[in-house]
């Protein structure tokens, strides 16, 4: 019992990442038309906005230690943070303890800009062009990204730390009257809330302000959108904005759960097309749901006793879903009958 | 199928043997003419060749036929290991094998199109993949990677130990050190592999055409124009694409074979779908739909990955010494992003460009240059108003 609520825990928190890249995927798929294979990209840039956040915070300069001598009998030089010197030892400390949740706010800002930029300058010409030229383009997009980022950070992956306060393992058991044998790690825990904070904030923002109405109205028909006289292509620059930013911050809470590289976004942008498949091209519910569904799966499919009666399942358990439910329910778990159901 | 060629496929087909059979000699102005390269230039050859059967003459864009390259590429190592190192058994199984496994992938992906069938094609490039590096290692050897071993000693050591090689052993033919793979005794390493894999590439170049001048090609253009139309006037599509999938499939498993033949390992890498990826950009830069077009992209994304990629600093500075200093810096750079291990920079660029501007590929673009430079006479003129036709004819 305990073992199979751990791994429903263990999915939660990949299923959180899942679903919000997702959720930007079908929100650009469903108003602009557009396959957008770069979006694991802008995950993981959204990863090295924290990773650059923390290098800018750890930018130190060296400062001769006269009390102190290294091995050689000279005083020790010692690399001293600037925020160290400008603000005292606290309020850096503080900082760089928090500076995962702190990289949100510039994640949210340089996504914005990217996202804006990317529907500006190339999406937009490829509206009307054939799905797979936008595969093609956007798939070049995502390599020219990723080998960008391993110009300027390396290959190898970068820990990054969560705040030393939520650093340890909360005992999950404890706290829902389960007894006391189910731990789990804090900041996986609160990556889940986040995700579910995000999503909620932007089926709210979807559902409650008339920008979201028109969106929403748009993934309906987006013709008779455009009959009406609104104007809809401003309108899609902002949405493929939000999509970008969601994807951004997922990505930068993601990192004290998996050290980032640069091919990170790669790895997330297949499992995430896959989710947007199952849940139903076109609707948030569904890829939402999909990406919890197949984070929990993927995790009982790890399971030792699953393993041993099926070995590799637990690679291959989300494609195998996917291709069972593309050919026994084509349009997915959610999707609305007669949406690209080709 | 062989009646329909016109006058220009016959001159398309001899122009395009003598260029291929000439390239030791037409590749070393810049540098190309060594076989390990003009090896590649085949196989990639050949591989493109078979994707753009798929994907420029029906339309249907697979994001997993790297799984095809690996499979075969596999199987031709366990006819090395099992039977003989003689290549034409591990060429028939190859095919053999990709075949059959195209078959069952192309029998469920082609129930869906457009984005559908490219991320199952995907899914089940992806599943190949990860299966290979976890449960099949006792069939792949996981990231080692499969190689061919010299003949074990006894029955009762293991397959890990020594090869078995039936085949060799009963006829006796003796081995000396590392295994190579051969021809009845002409070893396929060096240019007599580059030849070996040039007769192929011309062989497949030949049905290629074949296929697309016979009514089974017309059919699957009729697919990439309009394939509900196609259905409506009776014809039932489901047959054709799946023949064009697996013929596909065959092409890139004698592909992966000849890369076990001219080198034998073979790592699961081979079928990550960034492998799937380059052959797609092959298609596209050479011109997607075209006959030459995809084996010339293949051509130029292996010579630029061979030569941007062994490029460094201290080659670029000497290309520019004769700039003053600080330009110098900074062009070294700037053009630093590019070249090395930033070689697939370059290539992502490369594919944006040339979907961006030129989605006809490098064929398009030469069509355009021909037509500047004749000065848009109305012959012409006419001719761009069928561009369909003047595809198929180049």
């Amino acid at each position: 019992m305990d073992a199979i609520f751990l791994q429903i825990l263990n999915g939660l928190d990949k299923g959180g990442a899942y679903a919000l890249i997702a959720l930007g995927l079908t929100l650009i798929f469903g108003t602009l038309g557009v396959v957008n294979f770069a979006h694991g990209a802008l995950f993981m840039l959204g990863a090295f906005c924290a990773v650059t956040l923390n290098r800018l915070l750890n930018t130190s300069f060296d400062r001769v230690n006269e009390a102190k001598v290294d091995f050689l009998g000279k005083p020790l030089v010692e690399k001293v943070p600037y925020l160290e010197q400008w603000f005292g030892p606290e309020v850096s400390g503080f900082l760089l303890d928090w500076s995962v949740p702190i990289s949100l706010l510039l994640a949210v800002f340089v996504m914005a800009l990217i996202g804006v930029a990317m529907e500006r300058g190339l999406i937009k010409h490829f509206y009307n062009r054939p799905h797979a030229d936008q595969i093609l383009v956007t798939f070049g997009l995502a390599i020219v990204l990723q080998e960008i980022i391993r110009h300027f950070f390396g290959a190898n992956p970068i820990p990054q730390p969560a705040p030393d306060i939520v650093a340890g393992a909360a005992n999950v058991g404890g706290l829902l009257g389960l007894g006391d044998n189910v731990y789990y790690p804090w900041w996986r825990l609160i990556y889940f809330l986040f995700s579910a904070l995000v999503i909620g904030g932007v089926f709210a923002f979807l559902q409650f302000t008339t920008f979201g109405m028109v969106v929403r109205a748009g993934m309906h028909d987006r013709e008779t959108v455009g009959l009406l006289g609104i104007n809809i292509q401003r309108r899609f620059t902002i949405v493929f904005g939000l999509a970008a930013v969601v994807a951004g911050v997922a990505g930068a809470m993601y990192t004290p759960i998996l050290p980032p590289d640069y091919h990170m976004g790669m790895d997330f942008l297949v499992l995430s097309f896959v989710v947007v498949v199952v849940g139903g091209m076109g609707s948030l519910t569904g890829a939402v749901l999909a990406g919890f569904l197949l984070g929990i799966l993927q995790s009982f499919a790890s399971m030792t006793e699953v393993k041993s009666i099926l070995p590799g399942i637990d690679q291959i358990i989300i494609y195998l879903v996917a291709v069972i439910v593309l050919l026994i329910r084509p349009r997915g778990l959610m999707g609305r009958p007669g949406v690209a159901e080709d | 199928m062989i009646a329909t060629f016109s006058r220009s496929d016959w001159l398309l087909l001899i122009a395009f043997i003598v260029i291929v059979l000439t390239l030791p000699w037409t590749m070393q102005p810049i540098g190309a003419a060594y076989p390990d390269l003009l090896q590649k230039f085949a196989i990639y050859g050949i591989f493109a060749i078979g994707f753009n059967i798929l994907f420029g003459l029906t339309g249907y864009l697979s994001f997993g036929h790297a799984a095809f390259l690996g499979v075969g590429s596999y199987a031709a190592l366990w006819s090395f290991k099992l039977l003989t190192m003689n290549v034409l058994p591990a060429l028939a199984l190859s095919i053999a094998v990709a075949g059959v496994f195209a078959f069952l992938i192309g029998y469920v992906s082609l129930r869906r199109s457009g984005i559908y069938f490219a991320i199952l094609t995907l899914a089940f490039a992806q599943m190949s993949y990860n299966l290979a590096y976890s449960v099949l290692t006792p069939i792949t050897n996981g990231e080692t990677g499969l190689q061919v071993r010299a003949i074990r000693d006894s029955a009762a050591t293991s397959l890990r130990d020594g090869d078995v090689r039936v085949i060799d052993q009963f006829l006796g033919i003796p081995e000396i050190g590392v295994p190579i793979s051969n021809l009845f005794g002409m070893k396929m390493s060096g240019y007599s592999g580059f030849y070996f894999c040039a007769a192929l590439l011309i062989l497949g170049f030949f049905l290629a055409l074949c296929i697309s001048r016979s009514n089974f090609g017309m059919v699957l253009k009729a697919i990439k124009s309009n394939r509900n139309r196609l259905e409506y006037t009776g014809v039932n599509t489901r047959p054709y694409l799946i023949a064009a999938f697996v013929i596909s499939g065959m092409y890139a498993g004698l592909a992966g074979s000849l890369l076990s033949i001219t080198d034998p390992i073979a790592g699961a890498e081979r079928m990550q779908w960034t492998a799937s990826g380059e052959v797609v950009l092959m298609t596209i830069l050479g011109g997607a739909g075209t006959l030459v077009g995809p084996v010339l992209g293949a051509g130029v994304i292996k010579y630029a990955e061979q030569k941007v990629s062994s490029w460094n600093e201290g080659i670029l500075h000497n290309a520019v010494a004769l700039l003053p200093e600080p330009l110098q810096d900074l062009l070294v750079w700037f053009f630093s992003f590019f070249v090395g291990e930033g070689w697939h920079l370059t290539l992502g660029l490369m594919f944006m460009i040339i979907v961006i501007f030129l989605p006809g590929g490098l064929m398009e673009g030469f069509r355009r240059l021909r037509r500047a430079f004749s000065g848009g006479r109305s012959a012409d003129s006419a001719k761009t108003a069928t561009t369909s036709t003047v595809q198929e004819k180049s």
